[in-house]
């Protein structure tokens, strides 16, 4: 591929798309100014490409070529379709607050929580002249990335999530995004402050309305947690099979804290998790676990920087992928140890289960260590189901599907097991279920 | 018509012939103990019957109630009343053992055309065969076979045997691992699944399981074929004698 020759048909394409898009964005000011230095950012560089160290397994310019016109503000018919989706992927007892095509939908979602929590859409804040600073939700501190950019030129709306100090939110908050329009792009930013010493847990879900095809979803989530606050983070990507998702989480973790995550990615043609994930201060612990189930030619990248810029955090990442026919897995596991940052423990372990030839892992890891009194430490292993537990299970009465299954399920159950709620757990197994039941 | 026939059975693993021509013919009601030297191929023979790939059957026939049975699936033979318990059950991580026993159970069930079992009465069923043999209920609710001892292990497999009520059940050294007590109660764990209709197979070192097993017939083993057929006594023969005389053979 001649990439001389795409990149300026793609900027020539993106530029028109921005200009258009331009009445439809919300913020004036600072934040249009914002805006306008990302665009310039993105359009300089282009859709990150093979030559760019950070997506050398995920080359956007061949496997997305270019970015999808932005999708209409969502009609009532439209609603009517994601309504239908939100019922399918409701999680039980949690705050749901649904975006459609790009678009925070207030009708599908849950009423503001409880006290102590404030829920805003982003674009509502980002329109509201009295909002000191609002530019800032469009300004990230994570490393320079051309679909950070991207995404902060063109979010149409998002949420914008308060926790108050030590408040123990008692049911979790589900931000599911939902495509109802073929062929188009959205892009979302959302952001979650947990202040000092509250707990909460956050769901991510990214799905289509049933008939949407082949569109994009951009997502940037911002998430702040606060000195001895508890984070649990579950994201769920079933997006259509023939669809794009590229996501971005910022994470900024303070003293004595925790962040627990789970990413588990099984739709999307193409995908694309980057996480940022920075320890701001001492004594705090990040569990940053991720699943891809990917079939045919799916291609699902995962990509994690820990920062670890302070003394004694720990950090464990668990990734497991399970690939079958043609499916393409990427991780990359990057563990930064400032020079300050003694006493760090990052550890990392991935697996990737081939259950066809033509399947394919790649696994890149690097340690950056500036410090010297540090635990570091990565494995990793590829390999297909062991024959002679699949005979075991076989010769009790199981088809192979089934047998294949239940090995799968205790495979993935190695990067689920960090979730400690139940509830939550099964949320994740169900959706890891409905994957191997798809595969008949 | 026998339950099991095997005739003239030729098998090879890696280029390399195993069964020479094995026959071996079970009715139902009936006991057999396969006993013979390391490596004359008895577990090549459980293995073949239940189904494992990586053996190639060059020669003869195994019949299941008069079914060719090497043309089937190991799920399909498990359907069909098969059972073996290995000789080296293996360990399943992170596959809960209730879960499998009620997977497989309503496999089974279902492959059979019957209902599946109810929760409760799966429960109960599972909680009534593990009390007979001794297994505490904490072991089932780890992974299968996971941080379970030899005898554990084993004692799992006579489980698993009494749960799915087979017509055909293979022991390939059901007793090595165990302690006294333990051997004792598995046997009768075992004995207490002799019936009319349903044969036994069971493959040991040991004349000492067929005391509390006691079988109908004995055959020995050695080097791929059954070279010597006869009743209980046969046993008694070999702890006296040794294989030495049919390695000559
Ligand atoms: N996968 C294999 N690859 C190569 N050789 C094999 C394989 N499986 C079995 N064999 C060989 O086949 C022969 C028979 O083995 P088998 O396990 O059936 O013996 P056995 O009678 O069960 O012995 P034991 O009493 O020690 O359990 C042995 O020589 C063994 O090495
Ligand atoms: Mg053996």
């Amino acid at each position: 591929m001649d990439v001389a020759l795409v990149k300026p048909t793609t900027e020539r394409a993106t530029r028109e798309l921005f200009a258009a898009a331009r009445d439809r964005l919300p913020g004036s000011g600072p934040v249009s100014e914002a805006r306008q230095a990302a665009f310039d950012d993105f359009a300089r560089r282009g859709l990150p490409y093979r030559r760019i160290e950070e997506w050398k397994y995920t080359d956007l310019r061949t496997l997305l070529r270019e970015i999808a016109p932005l999708a209409a503000t969502p009609d009532q018919a439209a609603l009517a379709r994601a309504a239908k989706a939100v019922v399918a992927r409701d999680a039980k007892g949690a705050y749901k607050l649904v975006l459609v095509d790009g678009v925070f939908a207030p009708q599908l979602s849950d009423q503001t929580p409880e006290t102590g929590v404030e829920v805003r859409a982003l674009r509502n804040i980002l329109e509201n002249n009295d909002v000191a600073a609002r530019a800032d939700l469009l300004i990230t501190t994570a490393a320079s990335d051309t679909m950070i950019s991207l995404n902060t030129a063109l979010a149409t709306d998002g949420v914008v999530i308060d926790v108050a100090e030590n408040l123990n939110l008692s049911r979790p908050l589900h931000i599911v995004h939902i495509t109802t329009q073929s062929s188009t792009a959205a892009f979302t930013r959302s952001l979650l402050r947990l202040a000092n010493g509250a707990h909460a847990t956050l769901i991510e879900s990214f799905v289509a309305a049933e008939g949407a095809a082949a569109y994009q979803a951009h997502d940037s989530v911002v998430l702040w947690i606060g000195d001895g606050a508890e984070l649990q983070h579950v994201r769920l990507v079933e997006d259509a099979h023939d669809a794009a998702n590229i996501s971005t989480a910022i994470v900024t973790i303070g003293a004595k804290a925790r962040f627990n995550s789970l990413n588990l990615t099984c739709g999307a043609a193409v995908s694309r998790y980057q996480g940022f994930i920075k320890f701001g201060g001492e004594g705090s612990h990040a569990d940053v676990n991720g699943v891809n189930l990917l079939n045919g030619h799916q291609h699902g990248d995962t990509t994690l920087v820990l920062d670890h810029a302070v003394p004694h955090c720990s950090s464990n990442e668990v990734f497991r992928a399970v690939l079958d026919d043609q499916a393409h897995s990427v991780f990359q596991g990057k563990i930064i140890v400032q020079p300050d940052a003694q006493k760090t423990d990052g550890k990392m372990m991935t697996r990737a289960l081939l259950l066809s030839d033509g399947a394919e892992a790649d696994n890149k890891p690097e340690l950056e260590i500036f410090a010297d009194d540090v635990t570091c430490g990565h494995g990793a292993t590829v390999g297909a189901l062991d024959e002679s537990l699949l005979f075991y299970l076989r010769a009790r009465g199981l088809s192979e599907k089934e047998a294949q299954a239940l090995l799968i399920q205790a495979f993935v159950g190695e990067a689920v097991e960090s979730v400690a709620d139940d509830g939550l757990r099964d949320v994740v197994i169900e959706a890891a279920e409905r994957w191997l039941a798809a595969r008949g | 018509m026998p339950l099991l026939e095997v005739k003239d059975l030729q098998v090879r693993v890696e280029e390399r012939e195993i069964l020479h021509g094995l026959s071996l013919t079970v009715n139902k009601g009936e006991v057999h103990a396969i006993m013979g030297p390391n490596g004359s191929g008895k577990s090549t023979l459980s293995h073949v019957i239940a189904g494992k790939p990586g053996y190639e059957v060059t020669g003869g026939q195994i019949l299941f109630n008069g079914e060719d049975l090497l043309e089937m699936e190991p799920d399909e033979r498990a359907a069909k009343g098969v059972f073996l318990a290995f000789q080296y059950p293996v360990e399943i991580p992170g596959v809960a053992t209730m879960t499998f026993l009620r997977t497989a159970l309503n496999a089974q069930r279902k492959a059979r055309g019957e209902s599946e079992y109810s929760t409760p009465n799966f429960l109960k069923k599972v909680r009534d065969v593990a009390a007979s043999l001794n297994i505490p209920q904490d072991m089932l609710r780890r992974g299968i076979n996971v941080g379970f001892s030899g005898g554990e292990k084993k004692r799992n497999e006579v489980l698993q045997m009494a749960l799915f009520e087979p017509s055909l059940c293979i022991l390939d050294e059901m007793d090595s691992g165990l302690d006294i007590d333990a051997l004792r109660v598995a046997a009768d764990g075992v004995n207490a699944l002799r019936s009319p209709d349903r044969a036994m197979v069971v493959i040991t070192h040991y004349q000492r399981l067929l005391n509390y097993i006691v079988p109908d017939f004995v055959h020995v083993m050695s080097k791929g074929r059954v070279v010597k057929s006869g009743n209980k006594d046969l046993a008694l023969e070999l702890e006296a004698s040794g294989y030495a005389q049919f390695e000559e053979a």
